[in-house]
């Protein structure tokens, strides 16, 4: 047998593999394009972003701190995302209501009370899902501190605004980060109500949208509190 | 009189074509993502020459509005790409299989440390906190987005030279990537 024969039997051994491992390829991609959505995404997709979570939350450490930056690099914030920042709100009657469904504690905090907690300041970026950032002055009071007066206990945290039209869920890792923040207070003014008066939540760790303005309830439980977005496609842990 | 020569091993096909599949999808995927910031350009000044990417792109390719899908299309088959990649690097060192010419070789490193890049770029935007040291060194946030840009346009560039390089070199060439064997012309029959 001439080597061209040989050839020619070897290329069409080859070629059917090829055309075989060609739709192999094409009928996966379509096998798990048209899995049953689980929040947005196929389920497959959403168990693989279940598993990196838990990766990234193996990995996660309270000293890995987000970096900080000179306050010269700190440029107007933008303000993005309305949801649940509905025009009926009144910010005199406004209290921080905090709920446990482990034990059966319930605070109600004035913003004095959370003023009255130690003060921080940190200058770090935002990071918006989207893609874009932004260096921001953040001062407030760690969330740690809540944690330890009413849900030590707990393995998350939901945050919700007060006409529960937005709402976002914290492992317990992010939430006592130090760099967690209850925040009333961004480059140096009073939040406007576009940011989230009268308290809002500023955290490095997680994208934006986990940084929840205007909240009304803050609930430690066992169980995976609802996320917003996480119901809208993203990934649930979005931690950074 | 032409002679069967082997010419890549099944292992470095099956990583080239595996790549070819994932580095699509993660692409594709990467435009999803990148269509929500969409803020690179090539201009100076107020002038743009060419904007990343025209509204005509967007929506002949359906890019809008898919940012959540296209990060967890990403986020998997970030996997794939960093495994295949892996093994690819390793199969090719242990096995010394550096076959190629001076300028391919020149080239296959090059598309090699792009990965390597796209993979370590791609980390710092993926954990900036977690893994700040490494979003730092690689000029911060934003710069490490911009990097990771531009390397995937890099791709794009690197598969144009190389579609019309194996144009050139013919059939007998890309042949070899699907079987792994080439036909080479000898002088003389060498006796058998």
């Amino acid at each position: 047998m001439t080597d061209e024969k040989a050839m020619r039997i070897r290329s069409r051994r080859s070629f059917l593999k090829a055309g075989v491992a060609v739709l192999g390829g094409v009928g996966s991609f379509h096998w798990l394009r048209t899995r049953r959505h689980d929040d947005g995404v196929p389920w497959p997709l959403r168990r693989v972003l279940e598993t990196n979570e838990q990766l990234a939350r193996d990995y996660f450490s309270a000293s890995h701190l987000a970096p900080t930056f000179p306050e010269s690099m700190v440029s107007l914030a933008r303000e993005n995302g309305g949801e649940g920042l509905s025009r009926d709100f009144d910010i005199r009657s406004w209290t921080l209501k905090v709920v446990s469904s482990v034990h059966s504690r319930r605070l109600e905090m004035t913003l004095d009370d959370i003023k009255r907690l130690p003060r921080v300041e940190m200058v770090t970026e935002l990071h918006c899902i989207e893609g874009w950032s932004q260096v921001v002055h953040w001062t407030g009071a760690r969330l740690s501190n809540l944690v330890a007066e009413a849900g030590s206990d707990a393995r998350y945290v939901g945050m919700e605004t007060p006409d529960g039209g937005y709402y976002v869920g914290l492992d317990m890792a992010s939430a006592v980060h130090p760099q967690t923040l209850l925040c009333y207070e961004m480059n140096g003014r009073e939040l406007t109500p576009e940011h989230g008066a009268p308290l809002r939540l500023a955290t490095p760790v997680k994208y934006g949208i986990k940084n929840i303005k205007r909240i009304g309830t803050v609930h430690f439980t066992n169980t995976r509190p609802p996320d917003f977005w996480a119901e809208r496609g993203y990934d649930w842990y979005a931690g950074l | 009189m032409k002679k069967l020569q082997s010419r890549h091993a099944l292992a470095i096909r099956c990583f080239h074509w595996i790549n070819f599949a994932v580095l699509a999808v993660m692409i594709w995927s990467g435009l999803l993502i990148y269509w929500a910031n969409d803020v690179y350009r090539i201009g100076i000044g107020p002038f743009t020459l060419f904007k990343f990417f025209p509204e005509s792109f967007y929506s002949t390719f359906n890019i809008g509005f898919r940012l959540a899908e296209g990060m967890s299309w990403h986020f998997t088959f970030m996997w794939l790409f960093a495994i295949n990649g892996f093994l690819y690097i390793s199969y090719t060192i242990f096995s010394r299989d550096w076959r190629y010419g001076g300028i391919q070789q020149f080239a296959y490193l090059t598309i090699i440390f792009m990965g390597a890049g796209s993979l370590f770029t791609g980390l710092a935007v993926y954990k900036p906190t977690q893994l700040a040291w490494l979003t730092s060194l690689l000029g911060g946030y934003q710069f490490a987005r911009f990097e990771h840009f531009w390397l995937t346009v890099g791709y794009a560039l690197f598969f144009c030279v190389h579609i019309v390089q194996v144009t050139r070199a013919g059939w007998n060439n890309f042949r070899s990537m699907i079987t792994g064997y080439e036909l080479v012309e000898v002088e003389k029959a060498s006796g058998d």
